[in-house]
């Protein structure tokens, strides 16, 4: 209970953060009378200004005109005159001509596995929320829509709609449909609705952004494939010249790790720092240090038909490492991109196995993923990737389940290769061997990704 | 419960209150003490032309150089905090930095400079844009809605941006307009002298017939009466194909009068014009494209007599 009020007061004290919001409200008529005399004067200023520039201009041309006649040059095709334009009301860098700016992302794969994909588990790391591995054979991936727009000058709105299919029958889900503000002050911003959590580096990236056909082990083991929730992500970028970023998120907790929306549907908060910067002009890099605490009430996890149900807090603290290199910065022709990440869960409560009551459970286990991805010449890439879970052991009661660990280490090695025609078509060729499953396996994949409409430019 | 678990706790609790104490100073944060005006320019052309305008009274910073490809560019770290701290942003626009400059600005968090806003510059609203598509279709390779962005290789345009952005820097800083203003006639008088006198040296490549790597030189091809014949890459924004090129050597013939020259940037690969040359006996060269392209083009004015002087040394 105090927590709770704890929480909401926090909340309820967040818009006292920014007092120069809703300054520029005007409060009563003659300010609006004001305001408006201020734009009349305005706008008759800049109607000069206008006219008093396109006479320039005209002079400008008519100099050059009789300077290029008196030239007599013969001239075979006469050139277009560089000539001054009225600006549009608004630059834009923004790519929707239609308001809200449309993407779709085509995704689909084919993959090939030695042993039963559908008894596929990590002993030791049951896996909840959207983990585990794609369906053999050909299948779609997320057929993504991304939706996108300005709502005015305070804010702007982000819609992504995977369309997937699961068993046969077509989904429409909301994967992410948030709000963020566009004015305040200080280098602040805030986000609000649905959205992946800003935690580690590649947990907010879209599946259509990673570098492999899936993700880490380490995402999957521990944050459901990605953290996904509902609730209010605060960021705030220091004014220095190195770059630093603080972000928090205070979630509902309704999903892996989380479950169950416990603590009155505030069940989970994150904390972020992350920093970066350029090594001369070749390299750069980035680093992120994350913590998310989630509670947890009958979160569900292993066997879909089967699942076991784990009550209390987990923590997850993760590092991230990237760097990137390009010759001359000019990543277009050659880089290469090394990435790593690591992740300690602290899980501390009761696991309740198929016909069991609750039994207390306090573990920590790790797992890392290093990758590098090198880009030697334009359109193809190469890449590889290792990857390692560890468990503390649970105690007898747990030997034999799907939470005990069974004295491995699981542990996987990819390759790949991926073609890329242009920056919105991609296509890959990826080699798992899967040491972290109850056997040794291999798989292939075959893997596209399409891209027509808006695409948003992708984060570092 | 483990001990460590409560030491862990304990660490919790006073990450808590640092993180608390830092959103509380931020708030508080006075800004940027704003001795100069703090400009972000997209490409070293506008980072030039920013410099010449506000001399002393700006501090410039610039996210590409001549070297990049401005197409593609990562939204890396350091310019994001280049951008939040900026006080103006300069980019050329027509969708030329869409792959990465809307990842800036959505990360920089500074209302100053989001699009919209006055110190949201896009250079290309100011001039005529060459090659506006009648209709947009992405088979046609990677085109611009808006047209050609590449107006920086045409110095008349350079001088409408020039207008434009003195305006524009004076209504930002009106504590130096008079500054901005005087600079600005002086640049405008010594660059529309120079025009007349580069128009006048390059009267010998009317008429020539260039191959370019990409369409790169459109304005310069239309502003000194050059005619593109062909591009290396088969689309834009597609790398040239060993088909494509193939092509091109058969178009071209191998006695060297299929064209006068194949030029391209200094972050284009030599490899396929190196390749067409060498075949087709048409001499190939690398115009600077942008300022610090070579070792002469270290400013807007010898960016200009440099190209043409390579243009000329090779038609000769």
């Amino acid at each position: 209970m105090h927590n709770k009020l704890r929480r909401l007061l926090l909340v309820a004290l967040l818009p006292l953060a920014f007092p120069a919001w809703g300054q520029d409200q005007p409060a009563t008529e003659i300010d609006i009378l004001r305001s408006e005399l201020k734009q009349l004067r305005a706008d008759y200023d800049a109607r000069i200004e206008d006219l008093e520039q396109r006479l320039e201009a005209a002079e400008h041309k008519a100099d050059q005109t009789s300077l290029e006649a008196s030239q007599a040059t013969l001239l075979a095709n006469e050139p277009v005159a560089a000539t001054a334009i009225t600006p549009n009301s608004t630059d834009a860098v923004s790519n929707n001509a239609f308001n809200p700016a449309l993407g779709v992302i085509f995704q689909g794969q084919a993959w090939a596995y030695d042993n039963d994909p559908e008894q596929y588990y990590i002993p030791g790391f049951p896996m909840g929320g959207e983990a585990g591995l794609a369906p053999e054979g050909f299948s779609l991936a997320e057929t993504e829509i991304n939706i996108s727009g300005n709502v005015d000058d305070k804010f702007t709105a982000w819609l992504t709609v995977p369309i997937a299919v699961e068993d046969g029958e077509v989904g429409i889900e909301l994967e992410e449909a948030w709000v963020e503000t566009l004015k305040l002050p200080a280098g602040w911003s805030l986000r609000m609705g649905r959205f992946f959590s800003d935690v580690g580096y590649l947990n907010s990236k879209h599946f259509h952004a990673w570098d492999f056909a899936d993700q880490p082990l380490v995402y999957q083991a521990f944050l459901g494939g990605q953290y996904l929730d509902d609730g209010l992500q605060a960021r705030w970028l220091a004014p220095t010249d190195f770059y630093l970023e603080l972000s928090g998120e205070l979630l509902r907790g309704d999903r892996y790790p989380a479950g169950g929306a416990s603590n009155s549907g505030f069940g989970s908060y994150t904390l972020a720092v992350k920093s970066g910067g350029d090594i001369g002009f070749s390299n750069s890099w980035l680093f992120g240090f994350s913590w998310l605490h989630a509670n947890s009430d009958e979160r569900e996890s292993g066997d879909e038909d089967d699942p076991i149900f784990f009550n209390g807090d987990s923590d997850i603290l993760i590092a991230d490492f990237v760097w990137k290199w390009a010759p001359n910065g000019n990543s277009r022709q050659r880089n290469f991109e090394f990435q790593a990440e690591y992740m300690w869960r602290m899980e501390d409560g009761d696991y309740a196995l198929p016909h069991t009551s609750h039994l207390p459970w306090d573990v920590d286990q790790r797992g890392w993923y290093a990758q590098a991805i090198y880009q030697p010449w334009p359109q193809w890439r190469f890449g590889g990737r290792i990857e390692r879970l560890s468990s503390e052991t649970p105690g007898p009661v747990f030997t034999g389940s799907v939470l005990d660990p069974m004295g491995m280490n699981p542990s996987r090695y990819s390759l790949m290769a991926d073609w890329s025609n242009s920056e919105f078509s991609r296509l890959r060729l990826q080699y798992n061997r899967d040491k972290a499953g109850t056997e040794n396996d291999n798989q292939f994949a075959l893997q596209y990704i399409y891209s027509i409409g808006a695409h948003g430019a992708h984060a570092f | 419960m483990a001990p460590m678990h409560f030491e862990f706790r304990e660490k919790v609790m006073k990450l808590k209150l640092l993180i608390v104490m830092l959103f509380c100073i931020a708030v508080q944060f006075p800004g940027d003490a704003a001795a100069a005006l703090r400009v972000f320019a997209c490409e070293p052309e506008w980072a030039a032309l920013a410099e010449e305008i506000g001399g002393d009274r700006v501090k410039v910073s610039v996210a590409t150089n001549a070297l990049q490809d401005p197409h593609y560019l990562e939204a890396r770290p350091s310019l994001i905090s280049k951008v939040r701290r900026a006080d103006l942003v300069v980019c050329t626009g027509a969708q030329l930095e869409i792959g990465w400059l809307p990842m800036l600005l959505g990360k920089a968090n500074n209302p100053q400079v989001r699009p919209g806003s006055p110190g949201y510059f896009e250079a290309g609203s100011f001039v005529r844009h060459l090659e506006v598509p009648a209709a947009i279709d992405r088979s046609q390779g990677d085109v611009h809605p808006q047209g050609n962005p590449h107006i920086q290789t045409d110095p008349r345009n350079i001088a409408l941006v020039a207008q434009a952005l003195g305006e524009r820097m004076a209504s930002l800083d009106v504590d130096s307009a008079g500054h901005y203003q005087s600079r600005l006639e002086q640049f405008l008088s010594g660059w529309n002298a120079a025009i007349v006198k580069w128009e006048a040296e390059a009267t010998p490549l009317r008429g020539k017939r260039v191959v370019t790597h990409h369409k790169s030189w459109v304005y310069l091809e239309n502003w000194l009466g050059l005619e593109l014949l062909e591009t290396l890459e088969p689309l834009p924004g597609i790398p040239p194909t060993a088909s494509h090129l193939s092509k091109l050597l058969a178009q071209l013939g191998d006695d060297g009068s299929g064209a006068d020259f194949i030029i391209r940037t200094p972050y284009q690969s030599s490899k396929p014009s190196e390749w067409l040359s060498q075949r087709t006996s048409i001499p190939e060269l690398m115009l600077p494209f942008t300022v610090g392209g070579d070792d002469e083009a270290s400013d807007l004015y010898s960016l200009f007599s440099d190209t043409i002087e390579r243009l000329l040394e090779v038609s000769e």
